[in-house]
């Protein structure tokens, strides 16, 4: 049976390896790959994405390791102020004395983690209404497609600078001020827009294939053809989506935390820190170059990668 | 057509109403009602916040808030001196009327502000929207024409760097560089001013104004011409593969006809649709280069008001903003369907 070619699972395989209801390939003499073997042989012909790859897995693993820094980020040296670039502080010193590169990796974790945590929600938010409003048209998919429009007028930076200002002011139960969860909840909430819009469509056309008229026969639920059935078929624009998400949440904090509006200092992040470096980089560059370097090397990377699978996933795209 | 026209804007009626209906809540949901900032930061005594929050009329319940905001309040008795009696007509005219209320910071009306601000804006947004199309256009055909050549390989290169370059580091690095670091070899003095419209108390000269312009118009086009050369390739590459094309090199056209007369005016509807798609973003966008840069415009306007708490100032931007997405949503479709007569709706 086929399975849908705008997913991008039948074009490189051939009709017999693929199996049934459940689409899964299966073992069907030596040239059966699975679909992940595809699509990473597809990934690897973009060496800009393989650097890519290398230089995250860097980042993640330094922004891990950083709690070993014999510095700490947060405590003020007043003897070592504003020291340039050397063997002991390899990206200098900030105003008050505090190690750049330990503060630099830090400020990775967090704006890393918020960009997860951003993507995290965009799906928990995308999906549902995605799928839902695809599989059941109708009444459901209007109330949730314009759901979907008004979210998608809100002019996102001001309405996170709005928010952010009004919660600075308010004592929330659960809602810590500012707070990392806080920001990337907020960011989450005003960006999971395409994921449900390119979900629906997905859903639009899935479900009018054969193997879901099958599962229906079968006595599945709804709920068990939409999760288990149609998902694992809709999820390579989403796999897309989600990664260039995740670069767009990265510039989306940093811009924020660089306004003021965002993480707060004295816990770091790539944006605060380029904000403080605001102050004092006429004499004292070192403090605006690297944590702009920082922001640009990790979206890069995801963007070359967001490029690499688009194309590993496009079964039009012929190598 | 007009009845399609129509139609986008009756719609765009109700969600504006829900969408004012959210603002007033947000803002309200702050403990203490829109002045609780206000009286914090300056100190204000609490029987002097109570005169004040009858001038503002914010003792009222807020529905009754809600539908002043909306229709004004000059139809009914106000009290204008805060001393508890309704003493005399009202005169806010709301913001149906246009009539946006005083700002907390300055005290004029919020319509005023904005209207100093705006033509700023659309200045430095013009001009630089104007070098973003005479830089992409051609780079995008240029690098469609000839893909895969150094020249592609090199444009494609410089537009994911643009495109994931975070635009206030942009700006930091422009005034490390043409304001810190290199200095106008004649006089001594920094090569290019670090911010400001144009050098205080001096006499208008456009050189000067030119001058003030470089830097922040660098910063805002890098992104805009790394996406618009990046769109305008990938839409040149559809179309320059399709049959018209090769009937009209077999017809014998010369090649630049083809390019620009027959390809561009296929590849540009997308373009002009995602242009008009943009013209929010382009607009939020100028937060960072006009905070960076001391320009005095909307984007900083709305960063003074969100420090400041300023909520008159910071709900009509929003307003605005919204009802600009929904007007540059409709130019999308109605351009589209104007260039492309594939395109009808009815």
């Amino acid at each position: 049976m086929e399975v849908d070619t705008s997913t991008g699972k039948s074009s490189t395989r051939t009709s017999e390896n693929v199996t049934g209801i459940d689409g899964e390939a299966a073992a069907l003499g030596p040239s059966a790959e699975s679909m992940t073997t595809i699509i990473w042989k597809r990934f690897r012909r973009h060496p800009a994405a393989i650097i890519s790859i290398s230089v995250l897995l860097i980042l993640v693993v330094s922004v891990i390791l950083v709690s070993f820094s014999p510095y700490d980020p947060e405590a003020s040296d007043l003897s070592a102020r504003l020291q340039p670039p050397s063997l002991q502080h390899p990206m200098g010193t900030d105003q008050l004395g505090r190690d750049m590169l330990t503060r630099v990796l830090y400020g990775g974790r967090i704006s890393l983690f918020v960009a997860l945590m951003v993507v995290v929600v965009t799906l928990v938010i995308g999906i549902p209404i995605g799928a839902f409003a695809g599989f059941f048209g109708g009444a459901i998919d209007n109330i949730l497609m314009r759901l979907t429009d008004v979210t998608l007028t809100l002019p996102t930076l001001l309405v996170l600078i709005l928010l952010s200002a009004i919660m600075r002011e308010m004592e929330l139960p659960l809602v810590e001020r500012n707070s990392v969860i806080t920001i990337a909840v907020v960011i989450g909430i005003l960006s999971w827009m395409t994921i449900a819009r390119l979900l629906r469509a997905s859903y639009l056309s899935i479900r009018e294939m054969e193997f879901v008229e099958a599962a229906h026969a079968m006595g599945a639920s709804n709920l068990r053809i939409i999760s288990r059935h149609i998902l694992p078929n809709a999820i390579s624009p989403i796999i897309v989506q989600s990664t260039l998400m995740l670069g767009y949440a990265i510039m989306l904090e940093s811009g924020l935390s660089f306004l003021g509006f965002g993480i707060q200092p004295p816990t770091p992040s790539w944006g605060n820190l380029l904000s403080n470096a605001q102050m004092h980089m006429i004499q004292h560059p070192w403090l605006a170059i690297f944590p702009g370097i920082m922001i640009f090397v990790a979206v890069i990377a995801i963007n070359y990668i967001g490029d690499a699978l688009r194309d590993a996933f496009d079964p039009y795209k012929v190598y | 057509m007009v009845q399609y026209i129509i139609r986008r804007l009756l719609q765009m009626i109700p969600m504006l109403f829900l969408l004012s209906i959210l603002l007033f809540a947000l803002v309200n949901l702050v403990p203490g009602g829109p002045l609780a900032g206000q009286g914090r930061s300056r100190r204000i005594r609490p029987e002097k916040a109570e005169i004040l929050k009858r001038q503002f009329g914010l003792n009222q319940p807020l529905p009754v808030q809600y539908v002043i905001w909306l229709v004004g309040n000059d139809w009914m008795m106000v009290d204008s001196d805060g001393d508890g009696i309704d003493d005399s007509k009202g005169q806010r005219q709301g913001i149906l009327r246009g009539d946006f209320g005083f700002s907390f910071q300055t005290r004029r009306p919020v319509i005023k502000e904005i209207g100093d601000r705006l033509p700023n804006t659309i200045y430095l947004v013009g001009i630089t929207l104007i070098i973003v199309f005479i830089i992409s256009i051609p780079i995008g055909i240029l690098s469609a024409v000839k893909q895969y050549s150094p020249f592609d390989i090199s444009v494609t290169t410089f537009s994911f760097m643009g495109q994931s370059i975070p635009e206030f580091w942009l700006g930091l690095l422009l005034i490390l560089v043409f304001y810190v670091w290199l200095t106008n070899p004649f006089t001594g003095e920094p090569l290019l001013p670090p911010g400001g419209m144009s050098t205080l108390g001096e006499e208008f000269s456009i050189l000067d104004r030119a001058k003030h312009l470089i830097l922040p118009v660098t910063m805002g086009l890098v992104g805009w011409v790394a996406w618009y050369s990046r769109f305008l390739r990938s839409s040149m590459l559809d179309v320059i593969h399709q049959d018209y094309i090769r009937a009209a090199r077999a017809k014998g056209l010369r090649e630049r006809t083809i390019r620009y007369q027959h390809a561009l005016k296929n590849a540009a509807i997308p373009l002009i649709t995602m242009f008009a798609l943009d013209i929010p973003y382009i607009f939020a966008g100028t937060i960072y280069v006009e905070l960076l840069f001391s320009w005095p415009g909307m984007g900083r306007l709305y960063y003074q008001a969100a420090t400041g708490r300023d909520y008159p100032v910071l709900m009509a931007i929003l307003i605005i903003g919204a009802a600009i997405v929904f007007i540059s949503n409709l130019l999308a479709d109605l351009g589209y369907a104007y260039l492309d007569p594939r395109v009808r709706y009815d």
